[in-house]
C-alpha cells in the first residue's frame, strides 16, 4: 500500500476521482459536500484539469453531460436539493448512455430541509429520480477508505456500462476524518469509447449522442437495450458485506454511516448473549439479493435501520420475500439512530421470535 | 459543365422536415457553408437543442449532441472545456435560449466560453404549436396570447443581443436577418465570422438570425418574409452589438 | 483497546482542532482512528463538539452515543454530556468556565482551570491542549511524541512557532493536580 493519510470523506472522494483519471469537475456549492469542490478547485488546475463552478446545479449536470459525451472521465457532486435539480441531466444521460460519476452527500429534507445527515434520498437514487424507465448504479460507502475505493470503482463501472454511477453518502461520511491508505497506482479500466463525440475528422461516420426517438418502436427497442444492460449489471455487480453472520439469528440491514453504528451494536449485543449479524448493501442498486439468500436459513428476523422513514426497507422486504419478519428503526430530519435505542429494539425482537 | 451551386458538404443528404417557408433550412445551410469554407466539419461538435431543430443532427454531418431544453450552452461548455481545440456550436431557438435557458446563455457569455451560438429568433414556439416566446412582439397573437401579447399581462420582449452585449465575456454579438438574399449574404458573413472568432480563441460569439415561422404565424411564406422586414426588424434592429472592430 | 472521546464547548475554543490533533496522533501511533465534527452554523459561535475514536482494530462507529472520556469547555456541554460518560469513565472540565461539577458518582471528574492557566501562559488558545494533557496522562490515549508531530501536521504553518509553547501547555495539563 501507498500513502496513509488522515482525510475528510469529501476530500477522499475528490482525491480518488483525480487518481481515477477524472480531471474535469463541474459543480455548484451546497453544504455538506462543498469540500469536494474546494479540493477540486485547488488540485485540478495543477494537473491540467478543469474545475468550473457553474451557475446552477442544472448547468453543472449538463456540463457533465457535454464533457462525458466526449468520452472523458467527469464528475459532479452535490447534496439533496441540488441533486433534485440534477435529475433532468441524469435522465438524459441515462437515455443517451453517457457515463459519469455523481456524488450525493445526502442531507435531511424535504424542501430545503436541513444540513444534517440523512438517507432520505434512497428512493430518488435507486428508483430513478428523474423521468423515464432508467436506473443508475448506486454505491453506498461506509468509511472514508471505502469512499476512496468506491469512487475509483465508480469511474470504472460508469465506463464499462455507459451508465451514471452515484456515490450515495451522507453528511457524516462527508465531514468525518479517517485514515485512508492510497494505492500507489489505480486500476483504471481501459475501455474504448467509439461512441464518443470528438469530431469525426473525416475518418469515421458521424457520432450522435441523443435520447430522443419519436418513433415508439425505436424508443421501445432503445428501452429494451437499457433493460438488458440493467439485467447484466444486476447479475455482475451486486456488492455487499456480511458481518458477524455465521451464527447470527437477527440481522440488522443498514448501509453507509448507519452500518457503522450497527457494527458497534453487534459487539454490545454479543456481551448480552444476543447473536446479531449485519447485512450491509454496498450497491443499493442493484440491490444485493444474494446476501439475503445466504442467511435466510438461519435468520429469524431482520431489522432495517435507516436515517429515513423507511425506504430501503421496501427492497429488504422484497429480498426477504416472506421468509422472516422485517422490522424497522428509523430517524429523520438529520437525527442519527442511537445505538442504545436500536439495541433495545433488538432485545424486543429477540424476546418475540427467539426467546419466546 | 462547371458546378456553380451545390449542397454544402457539411449537410447530409437528408431531406428536411421543416415547414414550407421556414428559414431553418437557410440557417442550416449558412452554418454548413461556414464549416465547409473553414474546413472544420471534422473537428466540430454541434449541440442540438429542444424545438423544431431538435434533430438537426439528421442534417448536419458533424458529431452532435442532443441536449435538454435550454441547456445547450452548459453542454457546450462541458464539451469545449474538455476539448478546447475542437469547434463547438449550439443551435437554439428563442424559447430554448431566452426563456428556459436564460441562465445558461448569460453565464456562458459572461464566462467568455469560447463557443459559437446560432440563435434562431422567430418570435414564437414552433414545435409545441405557436405559444408565446420571450421574443414575441407586443400585440402579436399566439396560442397562449390569443388576444395579443400585452405588456401589463405578459411583459415585454427580451432583446437578447442587446442584453448579452453588456457582458464583458462576449466577444462578438450580431443580429442579422434571413428575409431576402441581400440579408442572407450578410448573415452568412456573420455566421462565418462567429466561427472564426472561436477558431482564433477570442471568446464567446453569438449570431441572432431573425427567422420565420409561417405555420404558427398563419402567413404564407412570402408574407412571413415580409413580416420580418416590416415588424421584426423595427423591433429587433440589425447590426453588431459587440466586437465590431474585432479583426478575424 | 478502544478510546472513545468526545470534546465539547463553544465554537472558537479549538474543540474541532483538538479532536483532529488527537486523531492524527493516534494514526501516527499506528492505530485506526476516526474524527467526526459537528458541522454547520455552530462552527461559528454556538456549541461545537467532535467525536474521536482511537482503536487497535477498525473503528466500528464514528458516531458516539457514549464515551469513556469527555472533555467539556462550557456549561451546556457538561449538562448535555455528563450522562454520556461510560460507567468508570472520566470527564475533564475547564473549571475556569464551568462553575459546576458532575453529580454522578460512578465516573471520575477532573476540574482544571485551563483557560485561566492558558491566559497566564500568554495565550488563551492553549486551554484545549492543557485539557488534552490531562486526558493523555489519565488514559494514555496517544504518545506525547506523536502528539507533537500531530501538532505540526494539523496546525497551519503560520502557527508552528507556537508549538513549543503548546507542548509546555500539554505538560502543564499532564502534571496538573487538583488543589
Amino acid at each position: 500500500m501507498g500513502q496513509r493519510l488522515l482525510m475528510k470523506g469529501n476530500e477522499a472522494i475528490a482525491e480518488a476521482a483525480i487518481r481515477a483519471g477524472c480531471f474535469h469537475y463541474f459543480g455548484y456549492p451546497i453544504t455538506p459536500q462543498t469540500e469536494i469542490a474546494h479540493y477540486m478547485a485547488k488540485k485540478l488546475p495543477k494537473v491540467g484539469g478543469v474545475f468550473l463552478q457553474a451557475e446552477s446545479e442544472i448547468a453543472a449536470v449538463n456540463m457533465v453531460y457535454g464533457a462525458g459525451s466526449t468520452g472523458i472521465r467527469v464528475m459532479t457532486s452535490s447534496s439533496s436539493p441540488g441533486i433534485s435539480l440534477k435529475q433532468e441531466g441524469l435522465s438524459y444521460m441515462a437515455g443517451s448512455q453517457v457515463p459519469a460519476v455523481v456524488v450525493n452527500i445526502v442531507r435531511a429534507g424535504p424542501g430545503l430541509g436541513g444540513i444534517q445527515p440523512a438517507q432520505c434520498d434512497y428512493f430518488q437514487a435507486c428508483k430513478g429520480g428523474g423521468h423515464g424507465d432508467y436506473r443508475q448504479i448506486v454505491l453506498a460507502p461506509s468509511s472514508v477508505q471505502e469512499l476512496y475505493e468506491l469512487t475509483v470503482e465508480a469511474f470504472n463501472l460508469a465506463d464499462r456500462y455507459r451508465i451514471v454511477v452515484m456515490i450515495l453518502g451522507d453528511g457524516i461520511l462527508g465531514q468525518m476524518m479517517e485514515v485512508v491508505e492510497f494505492r500507489d497506482k489505480e486500476e483504471i479500466a481501459d475501455i474504448e469509447k467509439p461512441w464518443a463525440v470528438t469530431g469525426h475528422g473525416g475518418k469515421r461516420k458521424q457520432n450522435v449522442i441523443t435520447s430522443i426517438h419519436l418513433d415508439p418502436a425505436v424508443l421501445e427497442k432503445m428501452n429494451q437495450n437499457l433493460q438488458d444492460k440493467y439485467r447484466l449489471i444486476t447479475e455482475n455487480e451486486c456488492r455487499y458485506e456480511l458481518y458477524n453472520s455465521e451464527d447470527a439469528e437477527v440481522f440488522i440491514v443498514a448501509y453507509g454511516t448507519v452500518a457503522r453504528i450497527a457494527k458497534s451494536i453487534i459487539e454490545m449485543a454479543k456481551n448480552e448473549g444476543l447473536k446479531v449479524g449485519l447485512i450491509r448493501p454496498i450497491t443499493l442498486w442493484p440491490f444485493p439479493q444474494e446476501a439475503f439468500d445466504k442467511v435466510k436459513d438461519r435468520a429469524k428476523a431482520f431489522l432495517t435501520v435507516e436515517m429515513s422513514s423507511g425506504q430501503m426497507i421496501e427492497d429488504v422486504r422484497l429480498a426477504v420475500n416472506g421468509t422472516g419478519p422485517v422490522y424497522f428503526h428509523g430517524r429523520m430530519g438529520g437525527m442519527v439512530p442511537n445505538k442504545f435505542d436500536i439495541l433495545a429494539q433488538i432485545k424486543e425482537i429477540y424476546s418475540r421470535h427467539i426467546n419466546s | 459543365m462547371a458546378i456553380i451551386f451545390q449542397k454544402p458538404k457539411a449537410l447530409k443528404d437528408t431531406s428536411m422536415h421543416y415547414c414550407p417557408g421556414c428559414t431553418h433550412g437557410i440557417a442550416h445551410r449558412l452554418v454548413a457553408e461556414a464549416m465547409d469554407e473553414l474546413n472544420i466539419e471534422g473537428d466540430t461538435i454541434g449541440i442540438a437543442s429542444v424545438g423544431c431543430s431538435y434533430n438537426s443532427y439528421d442534417y448536419f454531418g458533424c458529431d452532435m449532441i442532443q441536449c435538454p431544453h435550454g441547456r445547450a450552452p452548459a453542454v457546450a461548455t462541458g464539451v469545449k472545456r474538455s476539448n478546447p481545440d475542437k469547434i463547438v456550436f449550439t443551435y437554439q431557438g428563442d424559447g430554448d435560449l431566452a426563456a428556459i435557458g436564460t441562465a445558461e446563455i448569460i453565464h456562458a457569455a459572461a464566462r467568455g466560453e469560447n463557443i459559437t451560438v446560432i440563435f434562431i429568433n422567430n418570435t414564437i414556439y414552433g414545435m409545441t404549436s405557436g405559444q408565446m416566446a420571450p421574443t414575441t412582439l407586443l400585440n402579436q397573437f399566439s396560442t397562449t396570447t390569443p388576444y395579443g401579447r400585452q405588456a401589463d399581462l405578459h411583459g415585454f420582449p427580451i432583446k437578447v443581443c442587446e442584453m448579452l452585449a453588456t457582458l464583458e465575456g462576449a466577444a462578438y454579438i450580431e443580429r442579422v436577418s434571413l428575409h431576402d438574399v441581400k440579408h442572407i449574404r450578410k448573415a452568412k458573413e456573420a455566421v462565418k465570422k462567429a466561427f472564426k472568432v472561436q477558431q482564433q480563441k477570442k471568446g464567446f460569439s453569438l449570431v441572432e438570425l431573425l427567422s420565420t415561422c409561417p405555420t404558427n404565424w398563419g402567413l404564407n411564406p412570402v408574407e412571413a418574409l415580409n413580416r420580418i422586414r416590416d415588424e421584426m426588424i423595427p423591433n429587433y434592429p440589425l447590426g453588431v452589438f459587440r466586437g465590431e472592430s474585432l479583426e478575424v | 483497546m478502544v478510546h472513545e472521546i468526545i470534546l465539547a464547548g463553544f465554537g472558537g475554543q479549538g474543540i474541532l482542532s483538538a479532536g483532529r490533533i488527537m486523531a492524527y496522533a493516534g494514526m501516527l501511533d499506528g492505530k485506526q482512528v476516526s474524527w467526526l465534527p459537528s458541522y454547520g452554523p455552530e462552527m461559528r459561535g454556538g456549541t461545537a463538539n467532535s467525536s474521536v475514536v482511537i482503536s487497535d482494530k477498525p473503528v466500528d462507529s464514528p458516531v458516539l452515543n457514549s464515551a469513556g472520556s469527555i472533555i467539556v469547555m462550557n456549561k451546556p456541554s457538561l449538562e448535555k454530556f455528563e450522562s454520556w460518560v461510560d460507567k468508570g469513565g472520566i470527564i475533564i472540565i475547564d473549571s475556569s468556565i464551568v462553575n459546576k461539577d458532575v453529580s454522578r458518582k460512578d465516573i471520575k471528574s477532573f476540574r482544571i482551570p485551563a483557560t485561566k492557566i492558558a491566559s497566564e501562559m500568554g495565550n488563551m488558545a492553549f486551554a484545549n491542549i492543557i485539557l488534552l494533557g490531562k486526558l493523555i496522562a489519565e488514559k494514555g490515549t496517544v504518545s506525547v511524541e506523536n502528539f507533537k508531530k500531530a501538532l505540526y501536521a494539523v496546525l497551519p504553518e503560520r502557527k508552528h512557532n507556537l508549538i513549543p509553547m503548546e507542548m509546555e501547555a500539554l505538560k502543564t495539563g499532564m502534571e496538573y493536580n487538583e488543589v
